[in-house]
Formats: structure tokens, sequence, C-alpha cells
């Protein structure tokens, strides 16, 4: 028999009836997720409302939280939020860079595993360890070893002015660029590694040093990828909250100096929210929940655009994301 | 057919599990609140179940906001709180609870000067001060007027408080509101306050650490956590003048001089910080349990007001052992007759003569 391309195509149209059960089974799943965040977002709103409601967008530029007389403003929350995570990716980045391109370029082969291995193995270390680890070694070492040296030198930048007591926006930098630095090198250092060898062959060639390749060709050609690793280990600074609020003092207020203490939306929700007794405290805690929320969605849909525009020409890594 | 067997099945092995659980007759009671008392709690709950061993007791150290918001929710049997519920929860659950205190805690100053051997003496005024922000040198005047002979040094004054929302911030702040007229305008009681200056540690052990490892820092911490990491606390001036040292005793002695005149019918909502009484220590408090005063199932309620009569009368030996002050006796006269109020469906649970043991304290 014949068969004509009419009754081919009707063949491939046939569905079968487990063809319709399971992509019905499969695109529920699929919509679990997006579903799951809308929930989360609208649950935020539903009990942040009383607080929106009561404070409007005056909760982003009043900086009093007294949930004594039930005033609350987040802007120093916000601020502490934004500034930690800044300081500690000015700390991470260029580490996380170095570490990924030493362990792709430089090292020698018999060191770049166990190397790689242990920056991860950093990613493994609880939260709250690094919070010990920061009271208990990082803030004294600080404090009384660094501090007194190099205060001299420092203290007419408005970023250094102030007394330094140990807990301060420093040490909670410091210890979130240790904390995401394994996730921006491990991303940034499979980016790399997936850059075709013909690339660097090609820069060598044309008479590069080996920096030289790295720096004119390689990076450029990884760049959305690094982008992206820089991206997801933002997105945890902003949200990490244990090691944090042991470090950072925990003081509602706005200052530009490093030494002084501050304050991040992800720990005064951890710590004011067991003992939240009034429902406007709760709503305002909830408030600045979703303060959090749209800050870290804004965050990534910034680096997808980013992403996008820098997309073009070179695609390496995008699939690392 | 096959649906209705399948059923049968499911409704014979129910019934074959339920059944040895109806025959013990197994009690559980859930409570959830403080987290200040949780040692305490937890240790009632172990000695009392090894007598009674068809009652399950489960209590969850979330905290008193939370202890207090369960509560209400009727989540839990029961709920647990460092400072008492407020008028208008009270109104908003139509009045259907009971405040019984269980045990007294004490909050004490703590600093850190190296090379201090005498223990500092504070008035409430330099207490308000320092924590107001006023006072910013050690050396200050008032520090030094109220301890003649100690060398204080020329150092910053670095306040620490609780970063979370506690209870014992509330006894502090509770203090210092009544001590200070600024204080109670400026920042008022709270589990959580607006914080005049300061770093905030987290939980007691943040505050205790912060504390021993910052010099020149002062900080209040529950008297046991105090005691525990030798961190040095200073002698608070109570109402009759009188210097006193943060013991079991002295805050026993707070809550017996509050307590002298209470009404037969408190609710025992009362505040004990800054008392009269010469040998109370100033900055002290009860914590309390939640129950219904109209319970709705009758032998869970009845398994709970036996358990706190217990926790109230002979497991008070307990208390100092765990770094908690014992209730003076009239409080747990008081406790008796409260319990005792306790009704499901219109009927009190506990009969009138119920006194196991016999004897009061």
């Amino acid at each position: 028999m014949r068969v004509t391309g009419e009754g081919r195509w009707k063949a491939l149209r046939t569905v079968s009836r487990g063809d319709v059960v399971y992509r019905a089974v499969l695109t529920g799943l699929a919509l679990l997720l997006p579903l799951l965040l809308l929930t989360l977002a609208a649950e935020l709103v539903t009990n942040a409302w009383p607080a929106i409601r009561r404070f409007g967008f005056g909760f982003f530029a009043t900086s009093v939280w007294d949930p004594v007389a039930g005033r609350f403003g987040a802007l120093p929350l916000i601020f502490g939020t934004l500034y930690s995570s800044l300081v500690a990716m000015a700390i991470a980045v260029p580490l996380a860079l170095g570490v990924a391109i030493f362990l792709t370029e430089f090292a020698p082969r018999w060191l770049r595993r166990p190397v790689a291995t242990l920056v991860e193995l950093l990613a493994a270390i609880p939260s709250v360890i690094y919070g010990l680890w920061g009271i208990f070694v990082l803030l004294p070492l600080l404090r009384d070893t660094l501090w007194p040296v190099v205060r001299p030198a420092l203290v007419w930048l408005p970023i250094f002015r102030g007394t330094f007591y140990g807990p301060s926006v420093l040490a909670g930098g410091i210890i979130l660029a240790i904390m995401v630095l394994p996730y921006i090198a491990a991303v940034s250092r499979e980016v790399l590694l997936a850059v075709p060898a013909a690339q660097r062959e090609a820069a060598l060639a044309l008479g590069a040093t080996r920096w030289e390749a790295v720096w004119t060709v390689v990076l450029p050609y990884g760049r959305t990828g690094i982008i992206g690793a820089v991206i997801l280990g933002l997105g945890r600074a902003l949200g990490e909250t244990m090691a944090v609020t042991m470090v950072i003092g925990n003081r509602h207020e706005i200052s530009a100096s490093l030494v002084e203490p501050g304050y991040t939306i992800a720990a005064a929700i951890a710590n004011e929210f067991a003992e939240a007794v009034s429902a406007l405290h709760l709503s305002a805690l909830f408030y600045a929940g979703l303060v959090l929320f749209v800050v870290t969605v804004a965050v990534n849909v910034i680096a997808r655009l980013l992403i996008w525009r820098v997309a073009r020409g070179s695609a390496a890594g995008s699939a690392a994301i | 057919m096959r649906m209705t067997s399948s059923l049968g099945l499911l409704a014979a092995a129910a019934a074959f599990a339920a059944a040895p659980l109806a025959a013990q007759s197994e009690i559980r009671i859930t409570g959830a609140g403080a987290t200040f008392p949780y040692p305490i709690y937890s240790k009632w709950v172990l000695e009392y179940t090894k007598t009674r061993p068809n009652i399950e007791i489960n209590y969850q150290s979330i905290g008193s906001g939370g202890g207090i918001r369960q509560f209400i929710d009727r989540t839990v049997d029961f709920g647990a709180t460092d400072g008492p519920m407020t008028d208008s929860q009270i109104t908003a659950i139509g009045g259907n609870v009971l405040h019984i205190p269980t045990v007294l805690g004490a909050v004490a100053p703590v600093y850190n000067l190296p090379g201090l051997t005498q223990q500092l003496r504070f008035t409430p005024d330099i207490l308000a001060g320092i924590f107001l922000g006023q006072i910013t040198k050690w050396n200050d005047s008032r520090i030094a007027a109220a301890n003649p002979g100690v060398q204080l040094p020329n150092t910053d004054v670095v306040v620490v408080h609780r970063s979370d929302g506690s209870g014992t911030t509330f006894i502090f702040t509770d203090y210092l509101a009544k001590v200070s007229g600024d204080w109670l305008r400026r920042v008022g009681r709270g589990t959580a306050v607006n914080w005049p200056v300061g770093l905030g540690g987290r939980g007691n052990e943040g505050v205790a650490t912060t504390v021993r490892r910052t010099p020149g820092a002062v900080g209040y911490v529950e008297l046991v956590y105090a005691l525990q990491n030798r961190i040095p606390y200073g002698l608070v001036r109570n109402r009759a003048g009188q210097f006193v040292n943060a013991t079991l005793q002295s805050t026993t002695a707070a809550a017996a001089a509050a307590v002298a005149d209470l009404a037969a019918d408190t609710d025992f909502r009362i505040s004990i910080t800054d008392t009269e009484g010469a040998e109370a220590y100033p900055i002290a408090s009860f914590t309390w349990i939640l129950l219904p005063k109209q319970g709705t199932d009758l032998a869970r309620t009845r398994a709970l007001l036996e358990f706190l009569w217990w926790a109230t009368h002979d497991a008070q030996r307990f208390a100092t052992a765990l770094g908690y002050a014992p209730l003076p006796a009239r409080v747990v006269q008081l406790i008796e007759t409260r319990l005792k109020s306790v009704t499901v469906a219109g009927r009190p649970v506990l009969p009138a003569a119920y006194a196991p043991g016999g004897t009061r304290r």
C-alpha cells in the first residue's frame, strides 16, 4: 500500500491516550513551580497588607523601627541588605574569578581537582558555623589586629569613619563574601572550561601571552556565564540570614561607614518573627519580606536582561546558569 | 464490590490500630511559647511523664510572641510567655485565659571591664542613662558617684542588647520604663523596642558572647546565663536604696514583696520589677503558662491542670538547680484556687478538695 504524504501526517498527528495523560502530568508538574512562586507572592502580599495600607511607600522612606509605638520603616534594612551584599560582591567576585581562572588556565593538572573540591566544600559549611567563626575569629582579628594597623591610613575615608567595635557591615560583608565565593567560583570554572580550546589556541597562535589569551579571549567568551555566576552569588548574599545576623550588629540605622553596625531584611525577619506580638509588627515583617522578595526577583530580572544584551555573539556557558 | 470490600478492610485496620490507644487512654497535651523557661519545662515534662506514662506533653519553645499567637488560635492546649497578654488580646478571645506563674527569672546587667576587680554598682539612673546613650564613658561622674573607690577607665561604653524579640528584653525595658520617665517616653517596654544605641546580639548567648568579647561592653542577660558564662554583673539599687546582687533568693524576695498585698482574684498579670522590699532584686519577672478558663476536652484539661498543680508545688524543687527562682508560698496558694476554677462544659474539672500530697509548700 502506498503511503501518501497526507496519510503520514495523519499518523503523526494521532495521539495515543497514554500520550495525553503523560502530557497532562508533565504540564501540571511544570506549572506547579511557577504556581508555588505566585502563591508565595500572594501570601506575602496578603499578610503584609495591613502594613502596606498603614505605611504605604513611606515604609521605604523612613528609618524608625519602633515595635512599641507601632511605627515601622524599612529603609535601614533595605540599605543594609544591599550594602552588605555589595561589599560581599566587591570582595568575592575578584577572588572567585581568580580562583576560576587559575584552576582552568594556570594551575598544574594535579592541583586542579583538589583545589576545586576544597573551594566547593566551603559551600557545604552550615551558615551558623560561619557565624560562630565570625564571632570568635573574624571579629577579634579585625578589631584587635587589623584595624589598629590600618586605621590611620583609612580613617579619612567616609566609609571607614566611626568607632569599630567588631560587629559591622564590614564583618557581615566579609562573611558573606566567603559564603558566596564557592558558588561564583564553581560556576565560573564550569563556564571557562566550556570555552572551546580552539579559542585559546587561536589567541596563542596570534602571539598572545597566556594572560592575554585569558583576558582578551576566554573571559569575554564566557562573560554571560560569569555574569550569571555573579548574580547567583548575589542572590544568595541578599537572602543569607544566620551568619549575617551574628556579625553585623543588628542596628536599625543607616550609616555609610563600613565599620559601624547595620542590619539586613533577612536578619530582622529571623530575629523578630517569633516574638512579634502585635499584628502590625508581624505584618511589617511580612512587608519587609515582600520587599526582599521583590528585590531578589528584580536582581534576577536585571541579570537576565543583561545576559540577553551581552549574549549576542557569545553563547558559551549560558547553559551553566 | 471491590470498593466496599477495601473500605471494610480499611475500617477494620483503623479499628485495630485505634484499639490499643483507647485501652491505654493516652493523653497528648501540646504547648508552645517562651524559650526562657524551656529548660525547666522540659525537665518537668520528663519527670512528670515518668510517673504518668499515659500522658505525653509536648512543649515547643518558639518564643513568647509565637506562644501567645498559637494560644489565641487554639492550635495548642497551653501557651507560655514571659510577658503577659495585653488587655486587647484578652478581650479578643473573650477573656477565656488564665495566666499561671510557674517560676521566676531575673535579668542581670553584665559588663566587660578588664582589670576591674570590684563588682560594679548600678543605680536606676545609670542603667537608664547607659541604655539611652546619655552615658558614653565608663568614668562618667554618675557611675563614679555610685562606685566610690573604683578605678573606672576612660573607655567607651558599648551597649549590647537583644536583636531578637525576647521576654528578657521585656523584663529589662519594663524595669527601665518604671525607673526612668525619659525611657518610658522615648522607648517604652516591649519584647522588641527601638533601641537608642547599641549593638544587637541574637539570643542570651549572643549578648553574652558579644559582651565577653568586647572590652567596655555592657548588656543584659538572664541571670542563669551570666552565672554559667561567669560574666561579671553589677549590683542594682532597688527601691529601698539597697544595692542588691541578682540571686535566686533576691528574685523570690522581689516576687514576695509584690504579691504580699495581692487581691485573691488577681489575674497574675503583675510586673514585679522595681518592687518594694529591702532584699528585693529589682529586675525580675514571673514567666507564665496560658490556659483556657473554659476548656473543651475534659481528659486533656484535667491532665494539664494536674500537671500544672504538680509543677507549681512539688516540682518547684527542680527550679534552683536550673537557675530559676521558685514561686513564693502566697502565689502558690492563689494558683491553687485559680486552677480549681477551670471548667469544662460549665463544671469544675478539679474537685474542690483536690490536694495531692496534701501539703502546701
